[in-house]
């Protein structure tokens, strides 16, 4: 199967790779949207569309009580990074960034990228420290909790403070190292915290100061949410882009696989012999062609779109929940197992029902083919309760087993969504401890829920297909097979010709043949010669060989021993085509394929003359029955010839035969359709044709009275020739003969000869 | 009648995935919906208990987001009471989201447990009801209605259009309930959260609809083409492979192969398309999903910034967009699905609306006695039949003839002159134009239908066995035989011996296509099935050419002693055998020609003779 796939695939290798890397891509976006809705209510909603971790601007005052708490390095940084600018300095544009501008000169932020991660961490705390100082200041609730040491002696120092002082001018009377500690103290506090409660509390922090300067920080958010979701929806976009592009290359790489299988597989079979199509059976090789074809074409496209995908959006949101370092991890695994022990159970349950069904199915399809085939018996017998008994019990049995699976599966779909969203809530309890550890913000929880569902997806998707696959594969092996399978018949690398000369004497000389794999001979040492302008024939019960002999000259079967030559010249040393080029052949049914009565008769001889075939149906007695069709040879002829009756199907096969003007006629059985008049009159003008064209005639026939006038009449029994001779001859000495004469004539009929 | 019926299979939806499945439309979709609704009125209370639960299952699922949506909120204030250094997260109130979150689900899990429960209950008694009705009408239908309609379409409405109808019909009823149920669900707690971003979700829906339509429309048209592309490049297929040896004989294997060519391309020309359009869907409905969940997000958060709305409320709104697009573009689908249910129950409507035999008539004649004897001797009279297989071309012509007890007729004619059309009226297969056909003297029309064919007896050339043992199938000509009466009539119809030689012997099962016995072997247990029955009339067809020598004497002797006593109708193949006919029919072109026994027809030198004549011709 898989050799199989990665052959018909490799002439898609360009379009394959252009899949994965776009799947890639798809996949890569899809894993960023919960990134951005996580940011659009971490940062857009929750801190007001505060991204940035470090002011841009702010007032010198505040700017100056953050220095109090640092440390000569950081103020330096600080200091190199912020320029000041005043009424005066400032640009037009800065003045209206800037409303405050005029009340108080303004530190903006200046500096690189890389300064700006210093700058964040040495921010952080002192900006806090200098909140908190404010809101205690101000009587309101800070960071720090009331009640702790730190705010008892901050609150100790503000009643300390004397009327008017403010408690920055306080603490910068203080020593540095003094201050340092306070900030040592408090940091303890913070860090436990956590990051990104600090990180909110520095957005607040920016966000107060930024409303102290005059910015609109309404107007600031809304452009954060609508910046996100504009990146959200482009992303989206792509991601979009990239699954249409999928979805038009890998339909046209599975389209294009089915055609060239469905081709390959077709020109095989048309190249196979006999042997070969009862080995795979015709109904088999047409399944194969067509509807297993179908299923890999379908394996294709899942294969494409789906078993690809899974794995990278599965693997990629693993890898950012990962990432996240949420320490919930365990979580996802718990879920995969619970999801695959539910999935697991139900198959186990189901699955062997599912076989049952098929065969229940089979078994409706089966009785129903019988009731109707039989229909006439079971009127005639009066048993219609018996056989709707008969279907009622089948129609139960299966309603019974369908009821059964069908109620286990609907047990699966409530399962899944109650695990899924077990699963949500567990995230959403688990999350919020981290929340409150700090080590999580509130869109991480979701993102990380959408995350788990697809990681769940992926593998919801994979275990589905899975279950698909194997079914599927059984009819890629199914193709494989025939492909696989060698012609036991191929034409020699030097094919000799066969000569021009008029008529063609066929000899078996020793013949024998044996089917493949069969432990006894059908034919067994047959030897004869049958001579231009003169009638063989081949007569003897069923299963006595006689249709199998004549199919070894046109080479639909290989001899086992012994030779079949045509004017001495062994027929394996023939070109196929050129072989079966001379011979005209009349198979047991009559079989035509759908199209007019002319194309059919034209099957045999392309470029035919509308004269030619008027006389073919001549000689076969077609000529009435055709003539008198509406389009008389333009007649529509419908798939499998179901719009003319057997006896007209076998006369037109025959026309055909003799459109060829072959050198060789073969009749496999070809008149049973016939009544004895038409056979009569049919043989009579054969007869005479073949004698003027100096054609070889093989005939097989059950009927006595068709083969009683031929040149030579070969009896066959249980694969032997037991007699060889004209009618008379073998009603004199042949007993096989004897018996089977007596018992289609009666005494007088024969002696009327 | 064709004999090799397997049942048309729906040649898979290919890669279609089962949405696009809808290859057929019905021609009159509202009318057979109200009739399917009819039929499925005893199951109403089992349908409304299924809504109920449905309704009530996504009522549930459809409140979880809000109420999870508080505990979002819980985690965000309590964030920000950190922030602010005010407290902490609230866990209590948390674990109490939590748990009646949990019994919510639950709850919800379980009723749509029930409700696909009921349904697929109620589906499946469905398709059992109708594949009941339909056997039970192939048996009331006139044989008439099979002359135009093949066995495997009968076949097929049994069999996949039921299947059809069953899975298509469980599929869709859920998904329209819980589609509706959802969508009124969604909005009502949209709305109640934010009429503003109701809105704003609201915008995309038009857009994806309109997108769904367009797509359905153009992959559909694929679709259908892709169908008919697939029916031809199998039908070649099937052609090529069932005519295999006339093509090699014919060396047609280029020309075959080209011609497939053709059709390859064309197919897939097609089938990439229908492939394609039929995946854009899933994407599509993807972006426009998120436009609308921008859109939310945005309004959202300027709501929540100006504090009219809580964040957990966001959270729950965006659930509820991804989600809101799902049951429209499901409904579209469930259109679709619908649009195949129809046509697969058309077609079993179709069937059992048919015309039904004429019924019996009201006071039918008593022919058998107390005892359960037959009253009847077995004489039958032709009074003026006229009869034809279409009104308008009557092929017996006021055929009259009067015929003893115990006598052999015969039927002769070429292939096709229609031979069994008298056998088939006189088991009153077919009813007659005008004229009368009387057995005793009872016109046939005025006993049952079972009275009068169990006087029959039928050795069919087309023997006709099904898979069971050989026993079963003999047993067919009297259900209540014993095992002993079975062998005694295989001995009289001179096939115990053979069944002796079987490895099983009357216990080997004759397999489906009774391919384990040969033709001559199915004919001679059809005569000794025939013996069993012990019928007044016999009706037989003479072995053919398919039938080796030695089994052939064996029927021959087996039939001589069957007509024994019997007034027989033997159809010939061969002239031979029916020289000792008490009456022979001559048939030709469907018409009764001559009639009279051997000699007189001989006498008259009339087509009869010429058939005669024409077996000994020189070729």
């Amino acid at each position: 199967m898989i050799s199989l796939m990665i052959k018909y695939l490799k002439p898609f290798t360009l379009s394959v790779i252009a899949i994965i890397a776009l799947l890639f891509v798809q996949a890569q976006t899809e894993l960023a949207l919960p990134d951005f809705m996580s940011d659009i209510i971490n940062t857009g909603i929750q801190t007001g569309g505060i991204s940035e971790s470090v002011p841009k601007a702010i007032r010198q005052s505040e700017f100056d009580k953050l220095l109090l708490f640092m440390n000569e390095e950081e103020k330096a940084a600080l200091k190199q990074s912020y320029r000041l600018v005043d009424n005066e300095s400032a640009t037009a544009e800065e003045k209206e960034s800037y409303p405050k501008l005029t009340d108080e000169p303004l530190y903006l932020l200046d500096t690189s990228e890389e300064m700006l991660g210093k700058l964040e961490q040495y921010t952080a705390e002192p900006s806090l420290l200098v909140m908190s100082f404010d809101q205690l200041a101000q009587g309101e609730n800070s960071t720090l909790d009331k009640n702790s040491e730190e705010a008892k002696k901050i609150t100790e120092m503000l009643e300390a403070l004397p009327e008017g002082m403010n408690i920055f001018d306080a603490l910068a009377l203080m020593s540095e190292e003094q201050r340092l500690e306070m900030r040592e103290e408090m940091s303890a506090k913070l860090t436990a915290m956590g990051d990104s409660t600090m990180q909110g509390a520095v957005a607040a922090f920016i966000k107060s100061e930024y409303e102290a300067i005059g910015i609109d920080t309404d107007a600031l958010q809304n452009s954060y949410i609508l910046n996100a979701g504009a990146k959200m929806l482009g992303m989206s976009l792509l991601s979009a882009v990239c699954a249409v592009f999928v979805g038009f290359f890998a339909s046209k790489i599975a389209a294009g696989v089915g055609k060239h299988m469905r081709k390959d597989v077709f020109q095989k079979v048309e190249s196979f012999t006999n042997a070969e199509f009862n080995r795979f059976s015709t109904a088999s090789l047409i399944t194969r062609n067509t509807n297993d074809i179908q299923q890999v074409q379908m394996v294709i496209v899942m294969f494409l779109r789906i078993i690809i995908y899974a794995p990278i959006i599965g693997i990629g949101a693993l890898l950012k929940v990962i990432s996240s370092g949420a320490s919930m991890t365990w979580i996802i695994a718990l879920v995969l197992a619970v999801i695959l022990g539910m999935i697991f159970t139900i198959f186990m349950i189901a699955m062997p029902k599912f076989q049952i069904i098929q065969k229940l199915i089979d078994r409706l399809n089966l009785v129903m083919r019988e009731f109707l085939d039989g229909m006439s018996v079971i009127r005639a017998f009066n048993t219609q309760k018996h056989e709707e008994e008969k279907f009622d019990k089948v129609n139960t049995d299966i309603t019974k087993t369908n009821l059964f699976v069908n109620r286990t599966m609907s047990a699966m779909m409530p399962m899944m969504m109650l695990v899924m969203n077990g699963v949500a809530l567990l995230i959403i309890w688990v999350g919020g401890h981290q929340i409150d550890a700090g080590s999580m913000q509130i869109g991480d929880i979701m993102a990380f829920i959408q995350y788990t569902m697809q990681i769940i997806m992926a593998f919801l998707m994979i275990s589905m297909v899975a279950i698909m696959v194997p079914r599927a594969a059984v009819a890629g092996v199914r193709v494989k097979e025939v492909l696989d399978c060698e012609v036991s018949i191929q034409d020699p690398a030097q094919p000799k010709h066969l000569d021009n000369k008029d008529g063609c004497t066929i000899t078996f000389d020793h013949v024998s043949f044996r089917y493949p794999g069969a432990e006894e001979d059908v034919l067994h040492d047959i030897s004869f010669s049958a001579q231009p302008g003169k009638t063989t024939a081949f007569i003897g019960s069923t299963g006595s060989g006689k249709s199998t002999l004549i199919n070894l000259v046109p080479r639909f079967y290989d001899v086992s021993e012994g030779s079949v030559t045509i004017n001495d010249l062994n027929i394996k040393e023939v070109a196929q085509e050129e072989l079966r080029d001379r011979i005209g052949y009349v198979p047991q049914k009559g079989i035509l394929f759908s199209g007019t009565i002319a194309s059919n008769l034209r099957y045999a001889k392309e470029d035919a003359a509308q004269s030619e075939l008027e006389f073919a149906c001549e000689i076969a007695q077609a000529k009435e029955f055709v003539e008198s069709k509406p389009n008389t040879y333009d007649e529509e002829i419908s798939q499998g010839g179901t719009n003319v009756s057997g006896g007209q199907k076998q006369r037109l096969s025959i026309a055909r035969a003799v459109v060829k003007q072959p050198d060789i006629y073969i009749f496999d059985d070809s008149f049973s359709a016939l009544d004895f008049k038409t056979d009569a009159k049919l043989r009579k003008a054969l007869n005479e044709l073949t004698e003027k064209t100096k054609a070889t005639v093989l005939v097989v026939a059950q009927r006595i009275s068709s083969i009683m006038n031929a040149d030579t009449i070969i009896v066959l029994d249980k694969g032997r020739i037991v007699g060889n001779g004209t009618h008379q001859e073998l009603l004199k000495n042949c007993s096989v003969y004897q018996e089977i004469a007596y018992s289609q004539l009666s005494k007088e009929e024969l002696e009327n000869e | 009648m064709s004999k090799q019926n397997t049942p048309p299979r729906r040649m898979g939806h290919g890669p279609m995935g089962p949405m696009m499945g809808a290859g057929a439309k019905a021609k009159n979709f509202k009318g057979t919906m109200r009739q399917l609704m009819q039929y499925m009125r005893p199951y109403y209370v089992k349908i409304i208990t299924a809504m109920v639960f449905a309704v009530a299952g996504t009522i549930f699922m459809i409140v979880g987001p809000k109420i999870s949506g508080k505990a979002t909120t819980a985690l965000a204030e309590g964030f920000m009471n950190k922030i602010n250094g005010t407290g902490g997260i609230d866990f209590d109130y948390i674990l109490q989201i939590i748990v009646f979150m949990l019994i919510l689900y639950t709850a919800s899990s379980i009723f749509s447990f029930v409700q696909q429960f009921i349904m697929s209950t109620v589906t499946q008694r469905t398709a059992y009801d109708l594949r009941r009705k339909l056997a039970a009408k192939i048996n009331h239908l006139p044989f008439r209605y099979f002359d135009t309609n093949s066995h495997g379409d009968v076949l097929s409405r049994v069999t996949n259009d039921v299947d059809t109808l069953a899975q298509s019909l469980s599929q869709s009823l859920n998904t329209v309930i819980t589609s509706v149920v959802n969508i009124i669900g969604f909005s009502v707690m949209m709305l109640s959260i934010s009429w503003q971003m109701t809105l704003v979700a609201f915008v995309s829906v038009p857009l994806s609809l309109i997108l769904v339509l367009t797509i359905v429309k153009h992959s559909q048209k694929y679709f259908s083409r892709q169908q008919r592309y697939l029916g031809e490049v199998n039908g070649h297929i099937e052609e090529m492979y069932g005519g295999h040896i006339v093509m090699k004989a014919f060396n047609g294997e280029k020309r075959s192969v080209e011609e497939f060519d053709g059709y390859n391309k064309k197919l897939y020309g097609v089938g990439w398309k229908s492939q394609f359009f039929s995946g854009l869907m899933q994407p599509v409905i993807a972006f426009v999903g998120n436009i609308g969940y921008v859109g939310v997000c945005i309004v959202g958060g300027y709501l929540a910034a100006a504090g009219r709305i809580e964040i957990g409320d966001i959270q729950a709104f965006i659930q509820y967009v991804r989600n809101f697009n799902q049951p429209i573009t499901q409904m579209a689908q469930v259109m679709n699905m619908l649009q195949s249910t129809a046509a697969a129950a058309e077609r079993v409507f179709e069937f059992l609306a048919e015309n039904e035999e004429i019924a019996e008539c009201e006071n039918p004649v008593e022919i058998y006695d107390e005892n359960g004897n037959c009253k009847l001797q077995g004489q039958v009279t032709f009074e003026n039949v006229h009869f034809g297989y279409h009104e308008d071309k009557i092929i017996i012509h006021d055929f009259s003839m009067y015929i003893k007890p115990g006598k052999k007729i015969a039927i002769v004619g070429p292939t096709g002159a229609g031979k069994t059309t008298i056998v088939k009226l006189l088991m009153r297969f077919y009813e007659l134009n005008s004229g009368t056909i009387y057995i005793d003297g009872i016109k046939t029309t005025d006993m049952l239908r079972s009275d009068l064919r169990s006087l029959f007896g039928m050795v069919l050339q087309d023997a006709w066995l099904f898979n069971g043992t050989i026993m079963d199938n003999l047993r067919y000509g009297k259900l209540d035989a014993t095992d002993e009466e079975v062998i005694r009539a295989a001995d009289a119809a001179y096939v115990d011996h053979f069944i002796r030689t079987l490895d099983h012997g009357y216990q080997t099962e004759i397999d489906e296509d009774s391919n384990n016995i040969s033709q001559g072997q199915k004919q001679l247990l059809t005569i000794a099935r025939a013996f069993l029955a012990d019928p007044k009339i016999l009706i037989l067809d003479e072995a053919t050419s398919s039938v080796d020598t030695r089994t052939e004497i064996l029927i021959q002797k087996g039939m001589q002693k069957l007509m024994e006593n019997r007034t027989s109708f033997v159809i010939a193949h061969r002239l031979s055998t029916i020289r000792d006919a008490d009456l022979i029919l001559v048939m030709r072109d469907g018409d009764i020609v001559e009639a009279g026994n051997h000699e007189d027809l001989m006498k008259d030198n009339g087509f009869y003779t010429q058939l005669y004549n024409s077996q000994f011709e020189n070729a």
